[in-house]
């Protein structure tokens, strides 16, 4: 036979059987796909962000869709569109989302806070923070090399004056600087509501916090005192707001004498 | 037995895939940058690469050479290969879903690498027997996750060092692949001296 006729017929006839037995492999193969899985997840906003608490955003899909949960709320960057979207879809109430916004709980920028070494390696806060727990005095504060900025995905945060600062208006509430900052002080606030927020998480001794930086919370109790609503309460040495007693009347941020305590109001566009 | 032992030594080592004949770089620059993932994808490979053997050692012997059509080794080993991993992704996505979740991307990434399409084409111009191409498949799969697990430790550190800005990303991996690469030069002439 002729040598390149049967070189084509072979090379035909690989290629036909490796391409009929494919064929017939993934129809006598073929596994069911979840197509309310499939539905919900392109409502999802894709981000992979894991606010939800889920591994991204086709494992919360397929959770909801065999019903592990039945919260459509959990999606933080899709908001309420997508709580309702998933609603639809599964038949589950609609869930609201309380829209929230992430803060960096600190105010030790340059000027109030001093510093007790000069950092020269490389520029991460998570580095940094193995070094006698960051260059500045405090080891609680914000050490300012922008980890989180690094981390967020719509560059909401800024690197202002040595301490991470977020734009409410940007941030989508992924939840992805939190799970970053090393010093934990990124916490997640209410949007639209006017809350007392301690912008401080040092739990020194109130002398020694006094040296570290002059915005630090002393843990003199006066706020704890002046809350007519029970919100604020001082875990070592350091005040927290519970922000679903408080009702932004102010009195707190009044009596701080540190100036700790500020009232805070995050707006969307 | 000494040549079975002298063919894997020789493909994990000396003739490491990645290191020493630098096949395989895509997957060794791609996805050695954690350690789980790595050897996910070595695992893919040395299951690919001692299949791929298997299939295409019979072709080889009774179709090709049989009928004088050694030229078309490359083109049919290619589509030998990419149809089997297909088929094997099916079967594997059937009936051991969690086997499939494990390799992932990575069983379909490899269809096309060069060094499944190398092992296989070297297994034949090294004039090996089936047996010996099946321990050479292995041990090139071996060496190949060796690489991968030594060089996702180094990038583990590349991470917290302190590189000049200009070398930042690919370029300091190239550097340190290439660093990795002239250890492994150390081996030339191990495995002649194990068994000489």
């Amino acid at each position: 036979m002729n040598p390149i006729l049967l070189a084509v017929i072979i090379v035909a006839a690989i290629g036909l059987i490796a391409g009929l037995g494919l064929s017939i492999a993934s129809k006598v193969f073929a596994v069911p796909v979840d197509e309310k899985a499939e539905k919900i997840r392109e409502c999802l906003p894709g981000a992979n962000c894991g606010a939800c608490g889920f591994s991204g955003c086709d494992g919360y899909a397929a959770a909801l869709s065999k019903g592990e949960t039945t919260e459509t709320a959990l999606c933080a960057p899709g908001g309420n569109d997508t709580a309702k979207a998933i609603g639809e879809i599964t038949g589950l109430a609609a869930g609201e989302v309380k829209p929230t916004a992430a803060v960096v709980l600190c105010q030790g920028h340059n000027v109030n806070a001093t510093t007790k070494l000069e950092y020269q390696g490389v520029q991460s806060c998570r580095m940094a923070s193995q070094i006698f727990g960051g260059p500045k005095d405090c080891i609680y504060g914000c050490i300012g090399f922008g980890d989180c900025v690094e981390a967020c995905q719509y560059d909401a945060i800024s690197i202002c004056d040595g301490i991470a600062r977020i734009n409410p208006y940007m941030c989508k509430a992924c939840k992805m600087c939190v799970k970053t900052c090393p010093k934990g002080l990124i916490e997640m606030m209410p949007l639209e509501e006017i809350k007392a927020a301690v912008l401080c998480k040092n739990h020194d001794k109130g002398a020694v916090t006094r040296k570290e930086c002059t915005a630090g919370c002393i843990g003199c109790m006066k706020c704890v005192k002046e809350c007519e609503f029970g919100a604020v309460t001082i875990d070592r040495f350091c005040a927290k707001v519970d922000y679903d007693k408080c009702t932004g009347c102010g009195k707190c941020h009044e009596v701080c004498p540190v100036g700790a305590i500020d009232l805070v109001q995050l707006l969307k566009a | 037995m000494k040549i079975a032992l002298s063919i894997l030594l020789t493909a994990i080592l000396t003739e490491n895939f990645v290191l020493c004949k630098f096949l395989g770089i895509c997957p060794f620059l791609g996805v050695s940058k954690k350690l789980n993932t790595a050897v996910g994808m070595s695992a893919a490979v040395i299951f690919v690469m001692a299949l791929a053997t298997a299939v295409t050692y019979p072709i080889n012997k009774y179709l090709l050479v049989a009928n004088g059509l050694d030229y078309l080794q490359t083109i049919v080993f290619i589509l030998v290969i990419a149809a089997l991993v297909q088929l094997v992704e099916l079967i594997l996505k059937k009936f051991m879903p969690p086997l499939y979740n494990a390799l992932g991307i990575y069983l379909p990434l490899i269809t096309t690498n060069c060094a499944v399409l190398g092992v296989v084409l070297l297994n034949i111009t090294k004039e090996y027997n089936f047996v010996q191409s099946m321990l050479n498949s292995v041990g090139a799969g071996i060496g190949f996750m060796l690489a991968m697990v030594i060089f996702s430790g180094v990038r583990s550190r590349l991470e917290g060092a302190d590189i000049p800005k200009f070398l930042q990303g690919l370029p300091i991996v190239l550097i340190a692949a290439s660093i990795v690469s002239l250890s492994f030069m150390g081996f030339t002439g191990l495995v002649d001296g194990i068994f000489a």
